[in-house]
Parts: C-alpha cells; structure tokens; sequence
C-alpha cells in the first residue's frame, strides 16, 4: 500500500482524488466527430480539462475553443497533454489508444464500445510492455461512460450534475447507466463521491476492479468504496479477495444479472455466463464471504451505503 | 456468434487442419446416399448440428455400420427433438445432421484457444484427457488440464508447440505433425477474430494419424466489421425476434417471463430484471435501447416487446442522462400512440429534466402508471401483470 505521508500525491504520480482533477490536461481523440464533439462540449461546460483535440488532417484548427493537432504527440508538446480520453469508432480505436500511449500521456480512457476483443488483447501487451520498461501509462475503458471527479473533472459521457461533490464515496462500474443509477441513489441521500470510474463492459478491460480500488485504498478522500460488477468473467471474485487482503476501506457491492440466462450476451460483450463460470451466485458468495456488503435489491444502494456507512461513521 | 461443428471444421479444413472425411451436411433425410457416398466407406457417423453440447447422449451422435442403417438413423434424427443436458426441456430442433466417414480412435485429446480475460491473452487449453467437456474435467481433475498463453501478433511459437506435444504424450514421429495443427489452430483463433476455438476430441488413429473429430467455434461479435464472411452467416442460436432487434440496434434477449422490459444500458437492463424478479414477477426479456434512447429507438422497442405474446405488462425504466426526460417522456407517449398500446404500462423516469419529462407523460392522456422508484416501478408492474393473465 502506497504510504500517507506521499500526502496528496499516490503512486501514479497524479493527485487526489484517483486519477484526474482540475489540474489535469486532456486531448480529446476524435474530437471533432459527432460523438467526440457533443461530449467534449458537455466536459467543458461541467469543468476545464480538454486543452486539446486530436483528428489526422484537421491540425491547425480550433473546436470547442482548444486546438486540434493532427498527432497526440503534437497535442503533449505543445499543450503538455497528460491524459487522452478517446471516442474513435472501432475499428480505429486501438489504433489511437496506442497512439496516445506511444505519446507518453499517463491516462487514457475509451469510451468507444465495439472494439474487437483481439485489437485489446494487442493493446494490453504494448501498455505492459511500457509499464515494465519504465513508462507509466493507465487504460481505463473501453466501452466504458468514463471518470468524472465531481466538481472538479468529468472525462466521458456521465451526466455531470446527478453527482454531488466533496463526497466520501468512490465508485466503480462496469456499466454506464446503471452506475448513473447507483450514484443518483448516493447524491438525493445527500452522500457525495469522490470520483466515479467506469471500467466498462468488456471482456478485457485496460483497469481493473482491483486496480482501481487499490487506488480508492490509497486516497485520501475516499472513505467507502461502491462496486458495481455484473456477470461474466471472475473480476468480482478476484476483487473480493482483493478487498479482503489490502483494503481497510468498507466496500459495498451490486452484482447484475442474477436473471440472466446462462451462455447468451446480455448487451455488454463481457456480460457472458460462460463455461460454467462468471455467474451471479458465484460473485455473490465469493463478495459477502471477504466481508463485502452485497446488496441485493438495486433501489437500495443508497440506503444501504446510508445507514451501513454513513450511520456508522456518525456513531463513530 | 456462435458456428455449428460442420462451419467450424469447414474453416479447420482451409487452416490446413485434418479433419474426417465428410458428405456434409444432410437438411432432408432423402439426400443421405449422395452424402454417404460422398463421406467414402462406411462406417458413417451422423451428428446432429444444434448448438448444444451433451448431444451423445441425447441421442444426436450415431455410428451406422451399413446404408440402410444410415438411412434409418437419418430419418429419426433430421427434424427430431434433441434434449441435453445443456438445452431445456423442450430441446432443440434438429435441422441439419452431418455425415462424416468415421475414424478410428486410439487416443482422444482436448484442445481449445479462448482469450483469457484475465491475462488478457489468447491462451491454449489442452488436456490429454480428452473426449469429456471440460467444464466436467476443471472440476474433477483440474490438474490434467494445460493452460498456455499465446502472444497476439505471433501466434504459436513452435517451442511452445513442441512444449504441449510432449506433455501431452503425443507419439515421437508425430511431434511436427501436431505443432503444425496446434499453430494453425491458434491461426483460426487470431485470423478470424474468435473468441473460442476447440476440438474435442481431437484423435490420435492407430495408425497415429491426427484428426479434429469435432469443432467448435465462438466469434468476436465486435469484430465483425472486418470477417465479412463470418458477418454473411446466420446466427444459429438467435430467434427471428432477436435478428429483427438486433438490425433495429436494439439489444434484445427473449425470457420466459410476461413483464416487457425496455431499459437504456445493458447493465441497467439487468438490474431491471433481476429487480422485476426480486418484486416477486418475471421478465420477459432482456432490451437494451441504448445509452441514447431517442423516440425512434424507443418505438422500436415497444414494437419488438409487444411481439411476444406472452408479455402482460411493459416496464420502461429509463435513466435520462445526456438525452433527457422530457425528450423520453415525448417518445414513449409517440410509441404508445404508434402501437395502439393496450396492455399496462408502467414507466419510470429519473434524471435530467424529469419534472418535464414526467408532467409530459402525466397529461398526455395515456394509460399508464409512474413510478419514481425501480422497486415501485417493479412492484406495479409485478401487480400489472399478475391482473391482466
């Protein structure tokens, strides 16, 4: 565990709470498609951030008021970019994620949905690859609603003022809508998040749940962590173990898809029971079995954070 | 999407990979001597195509030692009702049944590449135990079982071929043999896009000889874009229902149950029915109408729910995020007018401009209850449904 006395600063290098704040330096890859240009407009008007766009063959001009460059790397040395959020279709997406990577920026989030699972098994290699010869570079995404740390950043395509600020909670999801759900039940409760991360839907994914609640572990203003996991895979199960071993955090947790039908894709490419793994009653019994609070009925994520934390935390 | 056993060995053949010798695949019982003697010399071995494993011993996989007994067989099982252990009761359909000249077999052995999650690599799975599904064998001796990560650009090198023949006690002459198999395998694997490629069993004759008795394949539905030929296929697996969303964009699964769920977000889409179900009802299905839900898109979907004739009651459970509540509230009431909608509806609006959004549904003269919860909303469709059966 990274220590207190780094003060505000965790081990990545980039301040508290986890990941980005209003100090960060965004470019917006594909900021001038469609896509691209609605949400970055939407990010700047919730907070500053995107200092630059990104498209080949429209350097030169200006969207949104920032400046678009044809590389990331011009978008780093001329505006000392540190983070890229993409919103490239598809087929262009790794492509650009390792073009981000390659131009040393430290976060990349990708929103994109529909990248070939193949194209991110060759993404994760490159970024292991510089994570070991020194650089350090973090994927969050794809297919994913991105990071916003409310009040200060919103990087993706999360309705900013369904969050509250300054709040104890940090958030982690592999859904979009179902994390705007969960934190819209925290903020009428009065109960703010420090930041809320989507680490999307897919079945290989640049972060991790355990990822990101060491960075929850780490940070000062996170208090309590929500989970938001669903089936497919054995990501709940190992970040159960996870929270057992390394977290003195209280963690809360929702897993999706207890009715789901075992062998179909529900929506998210990830979302699979497969194989006789990444079941509902498997996840849920490996959580509660590390001392996580797994809350069965949807509605009652806020409520139960309520009186569970929040109540505890008055007592104390 | 997944490929039927005769797809997937087709696409083994033009890897290089030996498989049996084959007559095809039969629709019509009629057409089974043209396909046996297409197949060669008996004996034949016929196989039901469902996507279902355990066909064996539902009675979809049969030895026939002559051509009368061929022909009997084809008869029953073209059209038959196979039931496995991984169908339901009812089972599934046999349309096609494939012929193939049987082998003998002195050795069975596993072999699949899936993309390990975790690793997020493509990795070998092999066992020299073969013949039984893996899932049976991870769970009863998960120490048979090899498990080799694959670089995604390189493909198989051949030490770590050769590293797999000799633990998997493959006979000394036919050591290069298998390394050319095991690689072009992992060749399908990465030049189609699959997410799982397996044979199993994957045989050893007498005569030492290596023959993918059977296949199996899963795509990367995500990669579609770039395997036209794959994107050209008819998914078996999916109902004409789910075909016809999926062209409209929607994301649809059909349940068993009678509450209609349309929801913006897969993940959300299964908080919904798991908290339909939770209410004490059932869901009728999985929708997903996007992070964007706009009044076309939601037409679509009430139009695609209200299909199934066993839904009782609709639940639209919409989290207004960047589109808003008002812009939702429009298209539910258009849809409802559009379809002439006649069974409750039951609608749940939260976020941006939900005031609006729910003042609109309010006074737009439509049946329908609102609810400002997910639990609520569950609990009066739960009622809906249990009234109007």
């Amino acid at each position: 565990m990274g220590s207190r006395a780094e003060g505000s600063r965790g081990r990545w290098g980039i301040q508290m709470s986890i990941l980005l704040d209003k100090n960060s330096r965004m470019v917006v890859s594909g900021i001038t498609g469609s896509a691209g240009s609605f949400h970055a407009e939407q990010c700047l008007k919730y907070g500053k951030g995107i200092v630059a766009g990104a498209t080949p063959g429209k350097g030169g001009q200006t969207h949104l008021g920032v400046p678009v460059f044809n590389t990331v790397h011009e978008a780093v040395k001329n505006e000392g970019v540190d983070s890229a959020l993409i919103f490239v279709p598809p087929p262009f997406a790794a492509d650009a994620m390792l073009e981000a990577a390659d131009a040393g920026v430290k976060l990349i989030i990708t929103i994109t949905e529909g990248v070939p699972v193949l194209d991110m098994a060759r993404v994760k290699k490159d970024l292991q690859r510089r994570n070991a010869a020194g650089q350090t570079v973090r994927l969050v995404g794809p297919n994913c609603p991105g990071i916003i740390t409310p009040g200060q950043i919103k990087a993706g395509i999360m309705p900013g003022y369904i969050h509250k600020a300054d709040g104890p909670i940090g958030l982690v999801s592999r859904s979009g809508t179902l994390t705007y759900e969960a934190v819209w039940q925290l903020t009428q409760r009065g109960i703010g998040q420090s930041t809320v991360i989507g680490i999307g839907g897919d079945p290989i994914a640049g972060s991790t749940h355990i990822d990101i609640l060491r960075l929850f572990e780490e940070d000062e203003a996170t208090k309590a962590v929500v989970l938001i996991g669903e089936i497919g895979g054995t990501a709940e199960e190992e970040a159960a173990e996870f929270a057992k071993n390394h977290m003195s955090k209280p963690v809360f947790a929702f897993i999706a898809g207890k009715t789901a039908p075992p062998g179909r894709t529900m929506g998210h490419a990830g979302a699979i029971i497969e194989g006789g793994s990444g079941g509902h009653a498997d996840k849920v019994a490996a959580l509660e079995a590390n001392g996580v609070t797994v809350v069965e009925n949807l509605s009652e994520i806020g409520k139960t954070v309520e009186e569970k934390f929040m109540g505890a935390a008055q007592a104390a | 999407m997944k490929l039927l056993e005769y797809e997937a060995k087709e696409i083994f053949k033009t890897f290089g990979i030996a498989v049996p010798s084959t007559g095809g695949v039969i629709r019509d019982a009629n057409d089974i001597d043209a396909a046996l003697k297409k197949a060669g010399d008996g004996p034949w071995v016929l196989k039901a195509q469902v996507l279902a494993g355990g066909r064996g011993k539902g009675g979809g996989v049969k030895l026939a030692k002559t051509e009368a007994e061929a022909r009997e067989i084809a008869e029953k099982m073209v059209g038959m009702q196979l039931v496995t252990h991984q169908t339901d009761a009812k089972g599934l359909k046999v349309e096609e049944v494939l012929v193939d000249q049987a082998s003998d077999i002195a050795r069975e052995i596993y072999f699949s590449v899936v993309m390990d999650r975790k690793s997020g690599m493509p990795t070998i799975i092999a066992s020299a135990e073969g013949g039984i599904e893996i899932e049976v064998l991870a769970h009863e001796k998960p120490e048979v079982i090899l498990k080799m990560p694959v670089d995604p650009d390189r493909g198989l090198e051949p030490y770590q071929g050769r590293r797999l023949a000799f633990d998997l006690n493959i006979p000394q002459k036919q050591i290069g043999a298998f390394v050319k198999m095991a690689s072009r395998l992992v060749q399908v694997f990465l030049k189609l896009d699959a997410s799982l490629v397996e044979v199993n069993p994957l045989i050893l004759t007498p005569e030492d000889e290596l023959i993918a008795l059977d296949g199996k394949m899963v795509t990367d539905d995500n990669a579609l874009f770039r395997q036209k030929e794959l994107a050209a296929r008819r998914d078996p697996e999916i109902s004409e229902l789910e075909r016809e969303a999926k062209k409209t964009g929607l994301s649809y699964i059909g349940l068993d149950g009678n509450i209609g769920c349309m929801v913006n977000g897969a993940g959300l889409a299964m908080g919904t029915m798991d908290t339909v179900s939770l209410a004490g009802g059932s869901p009728a299905n999985f929708l997903d109408v996007g992070g964007g839900a706009n009044e076309e898109q939601v037409t679509k979907a009430l139009k695609i729910i209200l299909r199934d004739s066993k839904v009782k009651a609709v639940l639209v459970n919409i989290f207004g995020g960047i589109m808003r509540c008002d812009t939702i509230a429009n298209g539910v009431i258009a849809a409802a007018k559009a379809v002439d909608l006649k069974l409750p509806l039951i609608v749940r609006l939260e976020g941006t401009n939900v005031k609006e959004g729910k003042a609109l549904l309010q006074d737009s003269g439509i049946k329908m209850e609102q609810a400002d919860s997910l639990w609520e909303a569950a609990q009066k469709a739960v009622a809906a449904a249990g009234e109007s059966k």
